[in-house]
């Protein structure tokens, strides 16, 4: 039972990240991409999170989060970019 | 791994993929940038937060030992959320609104993102 579940949630997350993309591709603000490119992150980490149930293995919970750090120091240095042109003042 | 951890894992994990399509459909189909921000701030933060609940109870039925590091993304992630939300709401308004489009501050300062900080030499 636990693989349908799994497939389901491996498909709608997969699907998720094309719909991402689709966002990034047709903008139309820099807003829009920054945006699709965090949930792209996030995603992600459902993604790697899911393939270490699928192995029922712990050691990708490290990589999951050493993503989430990076997608959010990310997101925030592209928005303080946008803000003040600059990112540590 | 019993019946019943097996039932609660796939449960969390339909809802949420669920949520997480959610999220993004929201991201493709609304309007203007600023209803876009709502979709994936919340869906997809509660979708993660599902897939992480997911494994935490898988792991516990399957090894027997609670493993906290789904806590930790968990946490960070619902802290980190609201802070890239706002973020991106002020690059967004940055570029595209002006002064005129938003109201008063009515407070001694005004918008962070129109106006200059106070200066230094202020008490405040």
């Amino acid at each position: 039972m636990i693989e349908y579940a799994l497939t389901f949630a491996l498909g709608c997350y997969a699907l998720a990240l094309l719909l991402n993309l689709w966002r990034i591709a047709v903008g139309p603000d820099a807003a829009d991409r920054i945006l699709a490119l965090d949930t792209m992150v996030i995603n992600l980490i459902a993604l790697v999170v899911l393939y270490g149930v699928w192995h029922s293995t712990a050691i990708y919970f490290e990589a999951a989060m050493l993503i989430a750090m990076v997608g959010f120091v990310s997101t925030v240095a592209y928005c303080r970019f946008l803000l003040r042109g600059d990112i540590i003042e | 791994m019993s019946i019943v951890a097996e039932i609660l894992v796939s449960f969390a994990l339909v809802v949420s993929g669920i949520f997480g399509l959610v999220g993004s459909v929201g991201l493709v189909k609304l309007k203007n940038t600023l209803q876009r921000l709502h979709a994936p701030t919340k869906a997809t933060s509660l979708g993660v937060g599902g897939v992480l609940i997911a494994s935490m109870i898988y792991f516990y039925a399957k090894y027997g030992q609670v493993s906290f590091h789904e806590l930790l993304i968990t946490l960070f992630l619902f802290l980190t959320a609201p802070i890239t939300a706002n973020f991106i709401a002020k690059a967004y308004m940055a570029r595209n609104l002006g002064d005129k489009d938003v109201p008063e501050t009515t407070g001694e300062y005004g918008w962070s993102i129109y106006d200059d900080p106070p200066s230094p030499g202020s008490d405040r």
